[in-house]
């Protein structure tokens, strides 16, 4: 098959899995609709529309190829970000600080990402805002919680922007007879950490008793997880034909992206448990806002991207 | 006769379209930069006049008031602004009038000639709710919420049967502190809290205290809900 080919069968099944969601989010609707309103099957039917929305925007985005992936996380980025600055305690001294990280930053990571300079785009981040923002901050002379607040900054811009940005930055990755088809590697990230994240919350609603990780969150189960890190590393497997993995490869490779993504997915509720918050935004129709949809991709994809890219290229 | 009365019809129609369309730009820039959300808390949107009281804390406040109205309400809802401000050029005159279609109040009281209040309530008797920030001026301190100006008490004693309703703005002043020069994009919301309205027997001070506390209050219900 060819990459196109292999894109439409894959956007194909996603529409086959979405639709028969749809279908059961309906027949569940009419089914308890005479005992009144059901806040789940609300938030369910809401989660299955925003997905409609999202597969959507992710296929004009790969329509549009290198630069439409590029626009679409740089997207993600900036809104991740917000969703980030808002929920910090920032005074009036970070303000060149978080405007180099807005207009600065974020734009030179995606351009560096677009010019494919890995040398540069793997350390922008790490190594030279990790040294400049806290020089820009100190320069403003306000010192109160300094400490504290150049390192949220800095965390901010490491999951909002350096981690996002290994999404696409798969794209550049040169592998073997694999040429010309690296976004669907993408596909494959972003089709194993939500499936997981969408197969951990049906089996837990299904079985879950255990809770997990009740500190931090108290809806995650044992069961959820098992069942929903099982079966996503399966579908991972099943996916190997869009890889240049290896059957079992594509499944441990799902496998590690699916337990990062869970773990990722609990640092992420610990930050908003201690800013005292639930979702971090709104942006997305019960789901709550980008962060809450890409806290899983955020973990996973440098590790993906890396791992991929030690192994499999040249 | 006929044709320059139907051009000058056509040429009114397209100013109006024009004035709709800077309107609705306006309020998706606000949408795209603060990803602002209004939430109704106290109360419910609804289509009669009311005076919605705000804290103050940059030039953009009264747009993401305005940004969050239902788009049918927002038609009718009237920013009071100063006049020193809005009439400088004929931009910020465009603005005012044809797009936000401001009630622009004089401030200096020694100069000025029209009754302030007599502007509000001429407003509102036409049908217009208004955007009002009893503060005075942007509030540029450490305080949450500056003492309150009389103008929203005058206004309540002239017209009590109006709801007035407290309206907490926050991460405005976040994203653009006082004196800098550039915005950064921070999430804002606009919270409803509930309407309240002035008693007979109630003095002055008393009911702007009053006020000014379910403003507070508002904000500390924000909080609550996140």
């Amino acid at each position: 098959m060819t990459v196109t080919e292999q894109t439409l069968a894959l956007f194909g099944g996603i529409a086959v899995v979405l639709t028969a969601a749809s279908l059961i989010g309906l027949l569940l609707q009419r089914r308890y609709a005479a005992e009144g309103p059901n806040a789940v099957i609300d938030n369910l039917n809401s989660r299955i529309k925003a997905w409609w929305v999202m597969v959507c925007v992710i296929s004009i985005a790969f329509a549009f190829g290198k630069a439409g992936v590029i626009v679409l996380f740089a997207f993600a980025s900036f809104t991740a970000l917000r969703e980030f600055m808002t929920l910090l305690p920032t005074r009036r001294g970070d303000h060149y600080a978080l405007g180099a990280a807005f207009f600065v930053v974020l734009p030179l990571q995606y351009y560096l990402v677009w010019i494919e300079w890995y040398g540069l785009y793997s350390i922008l981040i790490p190594v030279y805002a990790f040294l400049l923002l806290p020089i820009v901050a100190a320069l403003r002379g306000d010192t109160t919680n300094f400490m504290r607040r150049v390192a949220e900054v800095q965390w901010a811009l490491m999951i909002c922007v350096f981690c996002i940005s290994h999404v696409p930055a798969l794209l550049t990755l040169p592998i073997p007879d694999y040429e010309g088809r690296q976004v669907l590697l993408i596909a494959f990230l972003v089709v194993v950490v939500q499936s997981s994240d969408v197969l951990q919350y049906v089996w837990g609603k299904l079985l879950g008793s255990r809770k997990i990780a009740p500190l931090l969150s108290p809806s995650k189960t044992v069961e959820g997880f098992v069942g929903g890190v099982a079966s996503a590393s399966l579908i991972g497997a099943a996916l190997w034909w869009i890889t240049p993995f290896a059957p079992w490869q594509a499944g441990i490779m799902a496998l590690m992206i699916n337990l990062m993504g869970f773990l990722g997915g609990l640092v992420m509720s610990a930050i908003k448990r201690d800013r005292g918050v639930k979702d971090w935004g709104h942006m997305i129709e019960g789901h709550g806002g980008m962060l809450d949809r890409l806290d899983s991709v955020v973990f996973a994809a440098p590790i993906f991207f890396h791992i991929t890219r030690y192994w499999w290229t040249i | 006769m006929r044709s320059s009365g139907s051009v000058r019809v056509l040429t009114v129609r397209v100013g109006q379209m024009i004035d709709m369309l800077v309107g609705m730009a306006v309020t998706l820039l606000a949408r795209a930069v603060t990803g602002v959300r209004g939430e109704w808390q106290g109360c419910a949107p609804e289509a009669r006049p009311r005076v919605y009281f705000a804290n103050h804390s940059s030039m953009g406040d009264f747009v993401l008031v305005w940004t969050v109205l239902p788009p049918a309400l927002r038609r009718n809802t009237r920013p009071v602004a100063g006049a020193d401000y809005w009439t400088v050029n004929a931009t910020r005159r465009f603005f005012a009038d044809r797009v936000f279609h401001s009630v622009l109040i004089d401030r200096n009281w020694l100069t000025r000639k029209g009754d302030p209040v007599k502007q509000m309530t001429d407003a509102l008797d036409a049908d217009a709710s208004l955007i009002l920030f009893p503060e005075g001026t942007r509030n540029m301190t450490e305080e949450r919420l500056l003492p309150f100006k009389s103008g929203l008490y005058h206004l309540a004693m002239a017209r009590p049967q109006v709801e007035l309703v407290p309206v907490w703005l926050e991460n405005l002043n976040r994203m653009m502190p006082k004196g800098e020069v550039f915005p950064v994009p921070l999430l804002c919301t606009v919270t409803f809290g509930a309407p309240l309205t002035i008693s007979a027997q109630e003095d002055k001070s008393a009911f702007l205290e009053r006020a000014r506390a379910a403003l507070l209050a508002a904000a500390s219900a924000r909080a609550a809900a996140q």
